[in-house]
């Protein structure tokens, strides 16, 4: 024990104060609502005590908890967190917070379940960030499934069944690979300590001082059951079609967590595990995965460009965007790293807000056609200016949240890789091209359509909401240090890990392109 | 030979479950009132239950080694004895409900109960066969308990023809081994050639018998049909009981003829893979719960089966490495019959007079009519699935462990492409009690009570099903423990 159980409060207050919802009425919507949205805000204030008790510049694990759970096979209950995982727990406890304030007047049927959803779902989501036992990990990544699947499938829109099954399936056909995987590497384990361990830091050692040695075929074997299940998640072409769908389908506060946080996972366990575990195949895989995600950041741009349906457009804005977070990460670099770890943060509050934003266009006229807009700046100034706004953000205009990351991703990757910079950044042109011109689509003109001309502007909570994320996504523009030195260190120790180990395996040849120099960081 | 008092106490469980049986069918004539029946089935199958501690304590062998009160027989008692003590308790409102005899049922219940105690110990093939003939003639009658269901006749018919025929197999390897080995008697089998075809031929027979009785791929044929038609609880029983006293035999035929060859973990592996594919394509067509269980039970005969494959190939080279592997078996039987018997019990319980509401548009606006209802059949198919925090996650886990402990990734791949095949037909049912409306309000099934039996019945499988998804090490350890004794 290490005295804190501050990691453990945050992961599981939701669920315990989740509980005294059960005794509300069904009918009591109100109060519901109200419950919610204090547990929520709780939850939101439990995670920021935990920015003061990160020290910034240290690399390894903070407020660790430790505790046997299981015997045979030895599960302990292991918690711990760095400055990576720090602000995305935040980012989930906030947009949850969010999103329950957006739901406020949406969702008008099983109001009780779906709050009760809502917190179960940050439950998963902020343990897998949490997790340093690979048990556990993989334990909160399948329970995270079950109130996503409910929050599309009962409160989404027409076509929520077929999306929520999709959903549930590609994810589970990647993480059930990710389960033999890490069974495989436990295996590996207990040929060094007796009944091995699933404890990341320990496997993680062994991997590194040699205890355990990989041949070429079984570390990339290895790779690619982690790989795979965080590359469906991201989701990187061509595993994204899932996403489109369940965006859509998904009712707003449910895109709100998927795009900002779900997604992360993915990323987030690409950083966590592939590339600290197997360094060697994610050398070898990084060409290939630059190459997808180059791809991804196209193809989405290009097809958000055409897209008829505004949320599908967000959407596949997404898949672009995530697509530069992994070519951060497999790019190798520190600034790269830290522009993907930024750009994670990044994406959650733009994208989120836009797809709030977009929600609430649905509110009002129950449709995401594009073509039954047109001219809204007339009849709701304020919340076309906040759509300028989170739009502005969301395509990397300087000083706001998206530049900052793109930008440190482009650079990083141009110091080792150009021409995969410049491909991608064909990306931050297309997008500026979606969003403006679906903006100027929607909002400038003539209002065409009669029905929106007598449309409501943003109300006092809509407001509230959209300012909160426009604020952060300003100061995140401008106060980008606050962030990036606390998680600075920690992205930095990832890449020394993998270079610690890569020496070993060196004389195998077969990484031209990744000379020791360039591994080498600034 | 005279059997002397510790031969008595050591099957001293069975001797209970008949003995109840016997007298529960001379009392019918006595009295009509069903509650002293039912009073004395579950006195019956609880006293019996309780017996084998005293049975297995010190344990040891009864009547010249034909059977073995070990830690591994012990298990399998408790296991098939609260198997049947559950469908024993939550079955009287079932009989009252489709107006069927009770004391017949519950003698039944407790021959074939005993039939699947003395086929857990068995340590001599022609035990074990009388074993096998008393769980199954029970089963056969038991099957076809509706008699004025066409269903129900038809599942007696089929099972029994059928049935008839894999014993015949199972008595026919008997004979086989007999010639190779000179000895009916396991123990003593050690020193044979494993490579010697005729007992290969011999347990391949036997392996036929048996695995028709749990439902392996290709002999699978006559599940669904019989799970459709036998009255639910009598499903329940079959799903959980006489499959894992066979997985049972199964393991100790294998664990002391030496079968660790290249031969039989071939047999498992291509059996393993028949058989999970063909329970869980044959379940993604189903319009009916019954017959989805019944496939879902065919895929995880096919899991338990990994594991099998696993003990085989680890069998030859140190001993030590195949105990996981035998405590994934034991474990998985004891999730897959808690959860198996708490579905088909809720199955049971939803499906009105007649059993007439099977089918999944039945199913539709569960969640909202019977909340509880529908969350508690969630939880068992989530369980059945494998998710986490579920006894049927720690289960799949153990197995999947086994697999690669024993460096059988492909099997674990394979393993793992069903799980998913399973994970859609599993969620459809969950999406149908919670997503779809009903068609028609006629068509809406009346909302349905719980009596306190069946409600204590769910709640056990419930509760158990969380416990051990949280701690799973209560039964392991105690499995493991078991499972070395059984070599």
């Amino acid at each position: 024990m290490h005295g804190s159980y501050l990691l453990s409060i945050v992961i599981f207050f939701p669920a315990a104060a989740g509980l005294a919802l059960l005794f509300l009425r069904a009918d009591d919507h109100l109060w519901i609502r109200r419950l919610a949205l204090t547990i929520s805000t709780v939850e939101f204030l439990f995670s920021l005590l935990l920015i003061p008790k990160v020290q910034v510049g240290v690399a390894g694990y903070q407020l660790e908890e430790s505790a046997k759970w299981i015997n045979v096979p030895p599960i302990n209950y292991h918690l711990g967190l760095d400055g990576i995982s720090l602000f995305l727990v935040i980012l989930t406890t906030f947009l949850t917070a969010v999103s329950v304030l957006a739901s406020w007047n949406s969702i008008h049927h099983r109001v009780k379940e779906f709050f009760i959803m809502l917190l179960m779902l940050e439950v998963g989501v902020v343990g897998v960030f949490l997790s340093l036992d690979l048990f556990l990990f993989f334990l909160f990544w399948e329970v995270m499934l079950i109130p996503m699947y409910f929050l599309i499938g009962i409160w989404g829109h027409e076509r929520r069944i077929y999306a929520a099954v999709k959903f549930v399936l590609y994810t589970m056909a990647g993480s059930i690979l990710m389960l033999v995987g890490i069974i495989w590497l436990h295996n590996l384990s207990s040929s060094i300590i007796p009944g091995g361990s699933f404890d990341l830091p320990v496997i993680q050692g062994m991997l590194q001082s040699g205890a355990i040695r990989l041949t070429g075929l079984e570390e990339m074997y290895l790779f690619l059951a982690f790989f795979v299940a965080f590359a469906i998640k991201v989701p990187l072409f061509p595993f994204h079609t899932w996403l489109p769908d369940a965006h859509v389908e998904a009712p707003t506060a449910g895109s709100v967590i998927l795009a900002g946080v779900l997604l992360k996972m993915g990323t987030y366990g690409m950083i966590r595990f592939c590339l600290p575990l197997f360094p060697n195949a994610a050398h070898r895989a990084a060409p290939v995965v630059a190459t997808l995600a180059v791809i991804g950041i196209v193809y989405g741009a290009l097809v958000a460009l055409v897209q008829p349906n505004l949320k599908k457009l967000v959407a596949y804005s997404s898949v672009s965007h995530l697509g530069f977070v992994v070519l951060g990460i497999f790019a190798f670099e520190n600034i790269s790293m830290q522009g993907a770890v930024f750009q994670m943060l990044a994406h959650g509050i733009s994208t989120g807000a836009l797809f709030l934003l977009v929600g609430m266009l649905y509110d009002r006229r129950h449709t995401f056609e594009i073509s039954e807009y047109g001219g809204l700046a007339t009849p709701m100034p304020k919340l076309a200016a906040f759509f300028l706004f989170v739009a502005l953000s969301s395509l990397g205009l300087p000083m706001l949240n998206g530049f900052v990351g793109e930008f440190l991703i482009l650079l990083g990757t141009y110091q080792a890789h150009w021409n995969w910079s410049a491909w991608a950044a064909t990306g931050v042109i297309l997008s500026a091209c979606y969003l403006l011109w679906s903006y100027q689509r929607v909002f400038f003109g003539e209002v065409t359509i009669e029905k929106n001309r007598t449309l409501p502007d943003a109300s006092a909570r809509e407001k509230w909401i959209l300012v909160a994320m426009t604020v952060i996504a300003l100061w995140m523009g401008i106060g980008s240090p606050f962030f990036t030195r606390r998680f600075a260190a920690s992205s930095q120790s990832v890449l020394d890990q993998m270079q610690r180990q890569f020496p070993q395996e060196a004389a195998a040849g077969a990484r031209k392109q990744i000379s020791a120099e360039r591994l080498r960081l600034p | 030979m005279i059997p002397g008092p510790d031969d008595l106490i050591r099957v001293l469980p069975e001797t209970i479950w008949c003995g109840f049986g016997v007298l529960l069918m001379l009392l019918q004539p006595f009295t009509r009132n069903r509650q002293v029946l039912t009073f004395f089935a579950i006195l019956g199958t609880g006293l019996g239950t309780a017996a084998t501690v005293f049975a297995g304590h010190p344990g040891g062998a009864a009547f010249g080694g034909l059977i073995e009160m070990d830690p591994f027989s012990v298990f399998f008692h408790l296991l098939v004895g609260v198997v049947a003590f559950l469908v024993v308790l939550a079955a009287d409102p079932y009989l009252e409900r489709e107006r069927l005899e009770s004391a017949e049922f519950y003698a039944l219940v407790l021959f074939a109960t005993a039939g699947m105690g003395v086929l857990a110990s068995a340590q001599e093939l022609l035990t074990a066969f009388i074993g096998l003939e008393m769980s199954s003639i029970s089963s056969y009658v038991l099957a076809g308990y509706r008699r004025d269901s066409l269903k129900s006749s038809e599942s007696a018919m089929k099972y029994f023809l059928l049935g008839s025929f894999a014993t015949a197999f199972f008595l026919y390897g008997i004979a086989l081994i007999y010639g190779v080995t000179g000895t009916t008697l396991l123990p003593r089998m050690g020193g044979v050639d494993p490579s010697s075809t005729l007992l290969k031929l011999g347990l391949a027979l036997i392996l036929i018998g048996l695995g028709f009785k749990v439902a392996l791929a290709p002999f699978q044929i006559w599940t669904p049909d019989v799970y459709e038609g036998a009255p639910t609880p009598v499903t329940a029983l079959f799903s959980a009981g006489p499959k894992a006293a066979a997985f049972a035999l199964l393991l100790r035929i294998f664990a002391t003829v030496p079968a660790a060859t290249h031969f039989w973990f071939w047999a498992f592996w291509v059996l393993a893979v028949l058989t999970m594919f063909a329970g869980n394509l044959g379940a993604l067509v189903q319009t009916n719960v019954k017959r989805l269980l019944a496939y879902s039970s065919i895929a995880h005969a096919g899991y338990i089966l990994v594991a099998f494959a696993a003990v085989t190939y680890l069998a030859g080279d140190a001993d030590s490495g195949a105990a996981p592997a035998y405590a994934a078996v034991l474990f998985y039987l004891v999730t897959y019959a808690l959860v198996k018997l708490g579905a088909f019990t809720m199955v049971s319980q939803l499906g009105g007079a007649g059993e007439k509401h099977l089918g999944l548009e039945d199913y539709a606006g569960l969640g909202q009519r019977q909340p509880v209802a529908a969350a508690v059949l969630s939880l068992f198919l989530l369980s059945l699935l494998g998710l986490p925090v579920t006894a049927g996650f720690f289960g799949k886990f153990y197995i999947f462990k086994a697999a690669v402990g024993s460096h059988l990734i492909w099997l674990a791949v394979l393993m793992a492409i069903n799980s998913v095949i399973g994970a859609y037909y599993y969620i459809r049912l969950i999406v149908v009690m919670y997503m779809r409306e009903p068609s028609s309000a006629e068509a809406t099934p009346a909302i349905v009570g719980f009596p306190l039996t069946v409600t204590l019945v769910l709640a056990i499988t419930a509760l158990g099903t969380v416990y051990f998804g949280l701690f799973p090490n209560r039964i392991l350890d105690f499995v493991l423990q078991s499972n070395l004794l059984a070599r």
